[in-house]
């Protein structure tokens, strides 16, 4: 186990490296970010916007390969770098990963529970009204894109407040700046913005989730171990919970990884559109500022981020399914 | 024998004949007698009807601006309203909806056939291939693809916009592949692909002739599956602005300027999103039935 795990992290740590490599050298290549200087009234002079471009290690009259090097460098040390304005990234993305691993984090939580536990009730009265209105509602759902969703949440949020002549939910940002009162004031004012930001995260993981699940949870009712469990003199109930669901997880559990890359895109325009600050809308904005060193560094959360998923999700694995533990 | 062999395979050439179609009728009317098939082939069916015939029925193209009306409501002149801009919201849409379904349809080929070469590639020759394979596969699924997308999008400009399929495309197949590599590995110590290789066929046409084919339920569930998700990559990407470039238009560039109005113009956010909507649902329906329809062992098959 110790020497699988050790080999697996060795992968991993190495498709870390070559990806953000690769997300550098193709950022490196195809963003321009002296356009960021052109334009201006009156014209900087050229050698002021080398000078400021070499400092930023952006100046693309330094050979690609000499500014990896360069770039590389300072990433071993722990440093990727500074952003187009001059910040340093691991200022700017440390502040920012805060906020998108929260939202992340409530999304998949809600998401996930909310969906198996629908999934797993619906089978279990397969064919019921319940089973047959989560399944339209979750094709429907399926069918609707974030950034549709989004603002069709931000439309329905704005009619809400307008018929109930306040603000109740809100939509900008992730709390109102300056506000007064205390900490039950704060935390309520949360999560008012919290609402809509998630909803539109984890709508779509519950469709999926419950189908998943659904269907898992279906093969495995018909299953001779929960007739034995059954038989042996357990409850309905406890054979359900302790034995069906148990096993019909599994699945989901390896689902779960590939779900994580799709929730860090749907992240991404759940922050733009609601207007939270985090790594999601720096990776729209790094892209429109040519911030090469910002989409490089994005791109290294990211793939640490699907492989720390990837991981949990192995670890999950054997612990669920006992034939995975003995190999 | 030779003889013998040419009349067997001309009476297995004829079985073929015979059989062929009616495998074909066996997954269409299996297709057609689920509620949900039905429902997304007339939906589909409507959709493109529109897309490449609605087109016609109106005298508005997608450039053209009507200096008179500027956020006009629906009406006979401009049956969905017009833009901000005065351009036909009925004909920037139907534009739309069209490069959304061609892009859509054409990286979601694109896609499920690398991931079938790859996959197949991968699973048959197992050893070195199929590790650098499996590695590249894991590389991609590591690497962001909206990023990469975003990053390369410069290069869409223009009519460049097959360059944006193929690229959408090569973010489209790493999970089918890994299906495709795991049955591919069961697929190689069965009889008849051992027949084959002791018969002398090179490896490269085995993949092609006998491995693939038999996967191809897999595959056709797979690439209709992939055009839904192909069109939303699409229409989020250009929703930024990362996708189709301006002056062409895509469901995804209507819709983040209709999100702007939509408060006081409706008709400039609902209809777009709508049909994306009506679209991705009804390629989902089909994929799902078609997937029941492929698979007489899926559970599926008796959910109506």
């Amino acid at each position: 186990m110790a020497g699988f795990l050790t080999r697996r992290l060795l992968n991993y740590l190495m498709l870390i490296v070559v990806a953000t490599s690769l997300a550098y050298m193709l950022a490196a290549s195809a963003l321009n970010p002296r356009s960021n200087y052109e334009g201006r009234n009156p014209p900087l002079p050229v050698a002021v916007v080398d000078a400021r471009l070499t400092d930023l290690n952006l100046n693309d009259g330094t050979p690609l390969f000499e500014r990896y090097l360069t770039w590389a460098g300072g990433v071993v040390r722990g440093d990727f770098g500074k952003t187009v304005s001059g910040g340093s990234v691991n200022e700017d993305l440390g502040r920012r990963v805060g906020v998108t691993l929260r939202l992340i984090t409530i999304g998949l939580v809600l998401g996930s529970v909310a969906g198996v536990l629908i999934g797993a009730y619906a089978a279990v009265r397969q064919y019921g009204l319940f089973d047959r209105l989560t399944t339209v509602l979750s094709f429907v759902v399926l069918a609707i894109p974030t950034v549709v969703l989004a603002n069709v949440l931000i439309i329905a949020a704005i009619r809400l407040n307008e018929m109930a002549g306040t603000q109740i939910l809100l939509i900008s940002g992730e709390a109102t700046p300056g506000l007064r009162g205390g900490l039950a004031a704060a935390a309520f004012d949360r999560i008012r913005h919290l609402v809509l930001p998630t909803l539109s995260l984890s709508l779509g993981l519950v469709a999926v989730y419950s189908r998943y699940q659904r269907n898992m949870m279906l093969d495995v009712l018909g299953a001779d171990f929960i007739r034995t469990a059954m038989a042996k003199g357990l409850s309905r109930r406890a054979a359900l919970t302790r034995h069906a669901l148990r096993t019909a997880l599994i699945p989901a559990v390896t689902y779960f990884a590939f779900t994580f890359g799709a929730l860090l895109v749907g992240t991404t325009f759940t922050e733009k559109i609601f207007g939270w600050h985090g790594v999601g809308e720096q990776l729209v904005n790094s892209i429109s500022t040519n911030d090469v060193n910002t989409v490089a560094a994005i791109s290294c959360f990211a793939a640490l981020a699907v492989l720390l998923a990837a991981l949990a999700s192995d670890v999950l694995h054997a612990v669920l399914d006992p034939r995975v533990r003995v190999g | 024998m030779a003889i013998a062999g040419e009349e067997l395979a001309g009476q297995q050439s004829s079985v073929d004949r015979i059989k062929a179609p009616s495998r074909l009728r066996v997954v269409a009317g299996g297709l057609l007698r689920s509620g949900r098939g039905r429902i997304g082939l007339a939906l589909l069916a409507l959709i493109f009807l529109l897309a490449f015939a609605g087109p016609y029925l109106t005298r508005w193209t997608y450039v053209s601006k009507d200096y008179t009306a500027f956020l006009a409501p629906p009406s006979t002149e401009h049956w969905w309203g017009t833009l901000q801009t005065g351009a036909d919201v009925y004909a920037v849409t139907l534009r739309g909806l069209r490069r959304s379904l061609i892009v859509g349809l054409l990286a979601a080929v694109v896609g499920t056939a690398l991931a079938a070469v790859v996959g197949a590639f991968a699973g048959y020759f197992g050893g070195w291939t199929d590790r650098a394979l499996t590695w590249l596969t894991d590389l991609l699924l590591v690497l962001p693809a909206f990023l990469i997308l975003a990053i390369m999008s410069p290069l869409f400009a223009g009519s460049q916009w097959p360059v944006f399929v193929l690229v959408l495309a090569l973010f489209l197949w790493m999970v089918t592949s890994k299906i495709v590599r795991s049955m591919t590995i069961s697929l190689r110590e069965r009889e008849f692909i051992h027949a084959a290789r002791f018969m002398g066929v090179p490896p490269t046409r085995i993949i092609f002739r006998h491995v693939i084919p038999n996967l191809s339920s897999l595959l056709v569930v797979d690439a209709t599956l992939n055009v839904s998700a192909a069109i939303l990559t699409e229409t989020s990407l250009s929703y930024f602005g990362f996708g189709i470039q301006p002056p062409d238009v895509s469901l995804g560039s209507l819709i983040a300027d209709g999100a702007r109005t939509a408060l006081y113009a409706p008709w400039t956010f609902w209809f777009c999103a709508g049909l994306l909507i009506v679209t991705v649902l009804a390629v989902n329906l089909v994929g799902d039935s078609l997937r029941d329809a492929l698979d007489p062992t899926s559970r599926g098959a008796g959910d109506r």
